[in-house]
This record gives structure tokens, sequence and C-alpha cells, in this order.
């Protein structure tokens, strides 16, 4: 939900700006005592995970990035997890079924790349310098001004994020289950608040690995079963062709600059809107996500995080682009008026024709589960920047440890009920979907620009932060809201709107900072120590640990083997 | 079990905060006495524990309910026995991650924790 990637969960046509929210009435899923008793062992293992992760919350350390203790492989697959929310799983199969395999950007071009440099150039800064959260290598690298700004506009967009989340769990229990929605979201709720109060981070954290292979569970029969209702791959793609034109299954056919394509973009806005500036702004500085790398036993198993989540999220697209292709067959007339289903209903409405009970139950388990763990990495990243970057750096500073650790499950509890909150806020706007994926760009293109700056380039001085942060964020914003909604400028989709915003917030954050640094001081050398490309800081001297130096735990070859593998997966659907 | 600072230390640490220059040394500080006192590393459990008992257990439902399916379902199914097919998929994702844990424990953390901290902890995973 929260990444630039599936702006799309809802596609607001601009013809119809009230595109209506909710899944088909008639998709009510044939459950049985079977998948509730599936469903309900899940939530005793949630709750269970949340108790028993209780006792090793000692400090804030502990609650807020697990004691900074966990091996890579939980670490990596939590971190692919926090961005597995269900909204990404029924958004990109809605997006392929609306758009075909132009779908794999979001993965190869707009994820792989991103996460790569995230764990082979920018961990090094991160965990080397030992901070707790993205906002605080502002305050290190920048000023309070900077600090203060980022943390309050992550903190902020992490609630609506989370209530957005918490709308869209709610929405699609009630289609598929009958459950009213103020049931589910409550439901919910509760539970994320019980684990997350109980167990911190670990908990989030645990429940994200859990979650991750239920959903494979879920998504792999069900890419299966479609391909075999559609012939096969072949039987898929001959259909496609007949039906949608030859592009339909090519990343690329169309989007030569002028050409017209579904998707309202050429390859020069693929590529630099959303394979680096929207992508690289979502992959590396969004703290829901780099939270969980900061949450590792060392720098090496931090690098690998994002390394090790990269292969899962090679492969992944093709579990949610088969069932929005496969759905786009079945039923051709899908998302148009001729047809109850909404794109969104693509996974839903093959669930209800292919899955029987049992594994159906897997199925919505697995929805929920990604729905939950979505939510509760927006909770567990809110908790921890309003907590150490905003209350015990502005508002209570220098009380105990354990002081710190109660205001975090007291916030915690806030935070839930602000996302419940907005929640019910996002349910009285039938296509706020869409305009918060287009917020979320505002705020994390212009953090980007910020930490690639002030990064790479130890000149930016102590002010530019705070301006170029203001700067990109009002940039984006002008872009959406005046040039591209009020007409000015003539882009065909929400979707060539965002990468157009994207790439103005970067340029005006970047030529702000430019600007701000030539005619202000610098920040001394040896303040800058771990801070900027080149420096070193004690953090990153510490030796590996045993076995760290084995071939395939080296992040160099992990990273280059994952944009290999990316670009190798473009070929086939390259010609 | 308490980590209260003295008075003076807290004002101490108030200050530092207020201070212009928080540096990086000032954070290193603060995390390494953090990362002392912390208990995750030695207190967590296992997560490779619940995930094999948790795909064995799905994995026993669905092959059951596979091998008891009626001919409707596995039509449904594009005559495929989804659930049977699907159930001995998680039961050996499940064994796996078993036998993982069961070859290679988690070793017991380098004591950063004083004694009384960790007492009567049995290894870590237990």
């Amino acid at each position: 939900m929260q990444t630039p990637t599936n702006a799309h969960m809802y596609p607001a046509d601009p013809t119809h700006p009230a595109h209506p929210v909710h899944l088909a009435a008639e998709l009510r899923l044939p459950t049985n005592a079977l998948d509730y008793t599936i469903l309900g062992i899940y939530f005793v293992v949630v709750l269970g995970i949340g108790f028993a992760a209780r006792r090793s919350v000692k400090t804030t350390l502990d609650f807020f990035l697990s004691g900074r203790s966990l091996p890579a492989w939980i670490t990596g697959l939590a971190f692919i997890s926090a961005n597995l929310a269900a909204t990404e799983i029924l958004g990109m199969a809605a997006n392929s079924a609306q758009y075909g395999a132009y779908t794999v950007h979001w993965y190869w071009i707009g994820a792989i790349p991103a996460m790569v440099f995230l764990g082979l150039v920018m961990m090094p800064f991160y965990y080397g310098s030992k901070v707790r959260s993205v906002p605080e290598f502002l305050l290190l690298r920048f000023d309070k001004w900077a600090h203060l700004l980022s943390s309050v506009l992550f903190a902020f967009a992490a609630i609506l994020i989370a209530g957005v989340n918490l709308y869209a769990l709610a929405i699609v229990v009630e289609a598929l289950l009958g459950w009213p929605q103020w049931v589910a979201i409550v439901v919910a709720g509760f539970f994320v608040l019980a684990y997350i109060t109980l167990g911190g981070l670990s908990s989030a954290i645990y429940n994200e690995v859990l979650q991750f292979f239920v959903i494979l569970a879920a998504l792999i029969p069900l890419s299966v079963l479609g391909l075999k209702a559609v012939d096969g791959w072949d039987g898929l793609t001959d259909s496609l062709k007949a039906s949608h034109g030859d592009d339909f299954v090519t990343a690329w056919g169309g989007t030569g600059i002028g050409s017209d394509n579904p998707l309202g973009a050429n390859w020069l806005t693929i590529v630099l809107g959303l394979g680096f500036v929207l992508s690289f702004g979502y992959w590396t500085t969004n703290f829901a996500e780099v939270q969980r790398a900061l949450s590792a036993k060392n720098l090496s198993a931090a690098q690998r995080t994002p390394l090790i989540a990269a292969y899962p999220k090679v492969f992944i697209v093709f579990l949610v682009m088969i069932p929005g292709l496969v759905a786009a067959v079945l039923v051709p007339e899908i998302g148009t008026s001729d047809s109850d289903l909404q794109y969104n209903d693509a996974i839903p409405y093959l669930m209800q024709e292919l899955l029987p009970n049992g594994v159906l139950g897997i199925a919505v388990t697995g929805l929920l589960a990604a729905f939950m763990a979505g939510m509760a990495a927006n909770i567990s990243s809110f908790n921890t920047v309003f907590t150490t970057d905003i209350w015990a750096r502005y508002v209570v500073l220098g009380r105990e440890d354990a002081y710190y650790v109660r205001f975090g499950r007291l916030i915690t509890a806030i935070g839930v009920m602000a996302s419940i909150g907005t929640a019910f806020l996002a349910s009285s706007f039938s296509n706020i979907m869409s305009y918060l994926q287009t917020l979320f760009s505002f705020f994390n293109v212009p953090m980007f620009v910020v930490f690639i700056v002030g990064m790479f380039w130890k000149r930016a001085s102590v002010k530019s932060g705070f301006w170029g942060l203001l700067a990109g964020t009002t940039a984006a914003m002008v872009n959406y809201f005046v040039l591209y909604k009020q007409d000015i400028i003539g882009i065909p989709t929400d979707q060539g709107a965002n990468f157009v915003s994207a790439i103005a917030g970067f340029v005006a954050g970047a030529v702000v900072m430019v600007a701000v640094s030539l005619f202000t001081a610098p920040k001394p050398a040896e303040e800058l120590q771990g801070l900027v490309y080149g420096t070193v800081s004690p953090g990153m001297a510490e030796p590996p640990a045993a076995g760290d130096d084995a071939w395939y735990r080296r992040p160099a070859l992990l990273g280059w083997g994952a944009v290999i593998l990316a670009a190798a997966c473009y070929i086939p659907f390259s010609f | 079990m308490s980590e209260q600072f003295e008075p003076d230390e807290h004002a101490e640490a108030a200050e530092r905060l207020r201070r212009a220059g928080y540096s990086d040394a000032d954070l290193q500080r603060e995390i390494i006495e953090l990362e002392e006192k912390s208990a995750t590393a030695a207190r967590i459990f296992d997560l490779r524990r619940i995930i094999g008992g948790l795909f064995v257990l799905y994995g026993v439902i669905l092959t059951i309910t596979g091998l008891t399916n009626s001919d409707a379902e596995i039509d449904k199914a594009q005559g495929i026995n989804i659930n049977l097919w699907t159930g001995l998929g998680m039961l050996a994702l499940g064994i796996f991650f078993l036998a993982w844990l069961w070859l290679r424990p988690a070793a017991h953390p380098t004591p950063t924790l004083p004694p009384e901290a960790v007492e009567g902890e049995g290894p870590r995973g237990g």
C-alpha cells in the first residue's frame, strides 16, 4: 500500500473521478467451518507470538529495533513482507488485468535496483551510524529542522497509510466474508495493537515472516489453477494477444516517446520516474522498510536484508500478474461497465471460482495476514519515530529508558486508535486510495533527494536539508494538484502524473539544496564522519561475525546477482 | 531489574540532547549502552519453531482434506486435487524449518547481559 508501486490499487479513471472502491457484492466466498478453523489458528499464533516476544523487551532498543539482534533471513523476509501488503497483492493483480505485462516494471526496474543500492551503498551509513530511524540520520547529517520536519511528515503519513490498509481490509472482508466493515476494522485493529504493544518490533517482524509464507501458500495454488484454466502460459498469451493486442503481453511495447499505451507513460518516465526517483525514494528512505534492516544483528546482516528480499521480489510479480492476466481472459469485460467485476476483483474472483474449501481458508488467511502486516509495519515504524524522534527529542527529554518503553506502548495504542479513525475517514471518500497513493510519492521522493545529496555531496550545508525537503514536497504537490489536476499540462493518467510529480519533486529538492548550500556554511568535516560517502564511522569498523565471509553471504555478489537476474527476466518480455 | 538513571545522569542526558551539535559520537555511545542492556538476543524465541509448527499443522489439515475431497471439489479446481498438493507442500516446508532448527540450533549469543539477567534461561529458542 505504502509503495508507489501500487498507485493503481484503485485506478482512478479521470473520467470517473469517484471510482467506487468496494468489491463486487457477489464475490462472497463459499467459506465453511474448515476455512474459519484455519483462520482461527492463525489469529491464535499471531497473539502467541506477541506474548512470547514480550519477555524479550527490556529496553527501548528491544521494543523499537529488536535490540539490533535479528538474523538476516528474518529481517530480509520481513523487509519483503512489509511491502507485500494485501493492497499490493490486490492492486498489482488489478494493474495486470488493466495494463498487462507492464506490471513487471514495478518489480524488475521499480524495486530491484533500489533494493540493491540500499544494501550495497546506503546501509553502511544507516547501520554504521547506529541511527534508530531514518529521520535520526537527517538529525546527524543536517539539523533539528530537517529532523523535525521529516519526523512529523513521516508520522503523519504512517498513520494515514495504516488507516487505508485497515479500511481496505474492511472492504475486502465485507465483500468476501460478509462481516460488517466496523467489525473487521475493530478486530484487525485489536490484533495489531495487541501484538505490537506486547512484543514491539520483534513481534511485528516475526508475524511478517510468517505472513510471507502463508501468502505464498495462497498465491502459488491460485496461479497454478489459473494457468490450468486458460490452457497454460501459451494459452494465456495467445488469448490476450487476440483480445488486447500484442503489446499487452510485453514489457516495453508501445512505450516509445509520443506513442500511445494504456499506462500513459513512456520509457523515459518509466526509467526515471518509476525506476529511479519513486522507487529509490520508497525503498531507500521509507522507514517502514529501512527499520527492518536496522534491526539486523550486524552490518553484514543489515546489508543483506534488502538483498535477500530482492530474490523473492523478482519472482513474486508472477504470482500477482498471472491471476490478473487470467482474470482478464476469463472475464474479458472486467473493469468496464459491462461487468460487475472491477480490476481489483481479479484475485478474489479467482479464489471464488477455483479454490475449494481448505486452500480457500489459506488464501483468506493470507490476505488478512497481509493486510494486518501492512498496517503493523506502519504502526511499528510510527511508534519508533514518534517516541525516539519527536517525544524523546523535543518534548520529554532525558527520562529513564523504561519510561520511553512505556511511552512507546502507549503511543502504539494511540496510533492504532488514530488509524481506526483514519480508516473511517477513508471510508467516507470513495476515491481516497488513488489520492493517498499519490501522497506517498510526495513524502518519499523529497526525503530521498535530501538523502542522496546529503550522503554523496559533503559540501551540502546544514541548512540545505530542511529547505530541500520543503521545496521537494511542495514541488511534487504543486505538480499534482495544480499542473495535473487543473489540466495545465496534459498527462493521461494518475500513473503518469505520479511519475512526473516524482521527477519534479526530485529536481526541485536538488536545486534548492545546491542553491542553499552555496550561500550557507558547510558542516565541519569532523562531524561528517560516517555520514557522507567516502568517510568511515566507528560503527562500520565492526568485525564480521563468524561465517559472514562465506561467498554466498557477500553483499556485492548477492546484490549484483539480483540485478542480473532481474535484467535477465526482462528478456522474454521484451520481444 | 530497573535501569533508572541517577538524577544527575538524567540532567546530563537531557543536556546532551539539547546541545546544538548532537553528533554521531553521542549517538554511538547511547546505542552501545542500550545494546549492552538489550534482552532480545538472549530471550527471543526461535521463529523457525513457529513457522515449522504452523505449517506442519496446516499441511496435515489440508492433506487430510485433500484425501477426503469429493469429485466436485476436484472439478472446481480444474481437475487438480489442490488441497492435497498444497497440503503436502506446506507439510514439506514445515518439516524443512523443523529440520533446520534441529540440525542448526541457534548459537547461544555471547553473553552481553549480566548473568542475573538471563537466569534460568536455556539456549535461545527454548
